[in-house]
């Protein structure tokens, strides 16, 4: 077990808490830099769209980890994003800018949506974004001039400061960049006293309100916030598909970007990254379980979504924390090694919250 | 006028199935604070039992009915007793998270089950094809079905509820848990039991609309519909829901005649958030904000 000394104000909200998690990040920052080297075009293409899925769980995860503002309507934001994203380029603006001219696009849509959030209350909350989702998908198909409705809409060649982005390792570089710059923003938010009146919403709005938090405020700025790195997180999805349809932005969409959250570890920066990494890598999983399961079962049309299904009940039943909950009782197992006792982790029997008066 | 009319009819019809499906939300969520997102595919659940009874093995209809609404109790009652009560206390997204993966699952489950399959079914109802005319207003059998059925369910329903101790020990337990307990109510048991009589509701729900819809493992979408009904009507009180099914019914029907396309399908949609804007609470909502 490793204990920390505090000295001063700055090691507490310091990025790295102990000496070694600066070696680790530094491993891995240098292995996701010199990936092309060693890394065959297949897996440089997924480990790209694990990093820009994970830019729009992130964004997610703010809301919901973090906020505690459950939202079934991420999945437009990703779509005004991507929208935005190939729009934008179409009509000629400059790749960088573009993407932050989509990210804002959304992020100020975002701060519309979340305002009703002000007076919602949990589950109004949630249908209120989901019929929002419903409404910003049939624009999408219906705005024909503008998004090319059904039809779909190509999304113009990448190029950076005349530099045609044009093979997967140049893409993965791009994608990188911007996702290590969206999660260095989002820790450095929750690490600041935004990101603690955040978290204070999310463990207790009455407490939050009485210790100065001004609630609306907080809850827009987190809505905005969110729906700005998951539009960004879209944009980048725009340039990995290459083609936009519609239907890739339904409520499917937002309950991916939820279960992502969810079997990653609610409430942790790291879990974005493993959700984003399991939506990825679970139906490749199951294509190959396909040929060892017998025919019957292997060939059934519903088999992914069955397993999708049972994994995420699975998970809230016996996992809470998701994977990187695991992940850290893992460590803690082998850092306190054998003293580990059994109860440590024992759910506490909990009650129904209520959110009525009686 | 008279297309009004008959638009305003046919919206009424489907409006019933949306105010069921709502009230199922509503008993759970009035008990439970849980909201449940596999209320529409509990629908297609039933509506594919009725299926199998009646039409794979030949049953009479009501027998059926009678099959595949007892089935469907018996899954609700199991679904609370063996994956919801654990998870009591969770934050309302990982319930809402947990319905959802439930719901997957049925469809999913739904899929693979021998006979029943991805494809479209239909079974034969003994009012197939009939109509009635009321002077220039035409009704279909199956919407007069539905709009009857819907009467009785809910008359039952208030019966139930209002005049049998087991109903009243159910409002008690969904008014206030605490003193349910000090009045000697097995509270947990009754959750399961509201559990296993919504998602009865929803299988005639599903059984209703089969013959209009038809039967097939995605019927469980037109439930979300019942979201805004529930909203509308403030998602605590059941003459809401009602209510709130049959406006969002009319609505769309006749959004879906005199607006361009693609507002049928998004009428609900936007009622909803307008709805939650002027009013967050719903059109007949009571709630009140919690004190410390």
């Amino acid at each position: 077990m490793r204990f920390l000394f505090r000295t001063d104000y700055n090691q507490d909200i310091d990025l790295f808490q102990f000496r070694l998690d600066r070696f680790w990040y530094g491993m891995l920052f240098a292995s996701l830099a010199t990936a092309p080297l060693w890394l065959d075009d297949y897996w440089i293409s997924q480990v790209t769209y694990v990093a820009g899925f994970s830019i729009s769980v992130l964004g997610l995860m703010l809301l919901a980890g973090f906020t505690g503002q459950v939202s079934l309507g991420h999945a437009a934001f990703v779509g005004i994003g991507a929208y935005a994203e190939a729009i934008l380029m179409q009509r000629g603006v400059p790749f960088p800018i573009s993407l932050i001219l989509a990210g804002v696009l959304s992020g100020l849509i975002g701060a519309v949506i979340g305002l009703p959030a002000l007076r919602l209350v949990g589950i109004y909350l949630a249908i209120a974004t989901f019929a929002f989702v419903i409404i910003v998908q049939e624009v999408l198909t219906r705005w024909e001039s503008l998004t090319g409705g059904n039809n779909g809409l190509r999304v113009p060649e990448l190029t950076l400061f005349g530099l045609a982005i044009d093979q997967d390792w140049k893409f993965y570089y791009v994608t990188i960049v911007v996702a290590v710059l969206c999660f260095l923003g989002v820790v450095n938010v929750l690490r600041s006293p935004t990101g603690r009146a955040f978290i204070a919403i999310r463990d207790s709005e009455i407490a939050a309100q009485s210790l100065g938090v001004h609630l609306a405020r907080y809850k827009t700025m987190a809505f905005a916030l969110s729906a700005a790195i998951t539009g960004i997180g879209g944009g980048l999805f725009a340039h990995k598909a290459g083609y936009l349809s519609p239907e890739s932005f339904g409520l499917i969409g937002s309950i991916n970007l939820l279960v992502a959250v969810l079997v990653g570890g609610i409430g942790s920066v790291h879990g974005a990254v493993f959700g984003a990494a399991f939506i990825a890598v679970l139906p490749q999983i199951i294509a190959l379980l396909k040929d060892l399961l017998p025919d019957a079962l292997a060939h059934q049309p519903g088999l992914e979504a069955g397993v999708f299904g049972l994994i995420l009940v699975l998970t809230i039943l016996f996992e809470p924390l998701g994977i990187y909950g695991r992940y850290r009782k893992l460590l803690f197992y082998v850092s306190i090694f054998p003293l580990y006792k059994r109860a440590t982790f024992k759910r506490q029997k909990s009650y129904t919250r209520t959110e009525r008066v009686h | 006028m008279v297309e009004f009319v008959q638009l305003t009819v046919n919206g009424i019809a489907i409006g019933c199935i949306y105010a069921l499906v709502a009230l199922g939300f509503v008993l759970i969520y009035k008990a439970t604070e849980t909201v449940n997102f596999a209320q529409g595919d509990l629908m297609m659940l039933g509506a594919f039992i009725a299926y199998s009874c009646i039409a794979l093995w030949g049953l009479p209809y009501l027998v059926g009915i009678l099959i595949a609404v007892a089935v469907l109790a018996a899954v609700g009652t199991g679904l609370d007793r063996i994956v919801l009560r654990p998870v009591v206390g969770q934050p309302t997204f990982a319930i809402v998270m947990l319905t959802i993966g439930i719901g997957t699952m049925f469809r999913a489950g739904a899929s693979m089950t021998p006979g029943w399959g991805t494809e479209t079914y239909s079974f034969a109802t003994p009012y197939s094809g009939s109509t009635l005319r009321f002077g220039t207003v035409v009704i279909a059998a199956e919407h007069m079905t539905i709009i009857l059925a819907t009467i009785g369910l809910c008359a039952g329903l208030f019966a139930f509820f209002r005049f049998t101790k087991l109903g009243v020990a159910m409002q008690a337990s969904s008014q206030n848990q605490l003193a349910a307990y000090y009045m000697g109510i097995p509270v947990k048991t009754m959750f399961s039991l509201i559990w296993g009589i919504s998602a009865g509701v929803a299988a005639v729900a599903g059984i209703l609309m089969a013959p209009i819809s038809l039967v097939d493992i995605n019927m469980g979408f037109i439930g979300l519909k019942a979201f805004p009904a529930a909203v509308l009507g403030g998602f605590g009180s059941i003459p809401g829901a009602i209510v709130g099914g049959l406006i969002i019914g009319v609505i769309e029907a006749l959004a879906g005649f005199y607006l361009p396309a693609g507002f049928k399908d998004t009428a609900a949609y936007i009622v909803l958030l307008v709805v939650l804007f002027v009013r967050p609470h719903g059109l007949f909502g009571q709630m009140a904000r919690k004190k410390v």
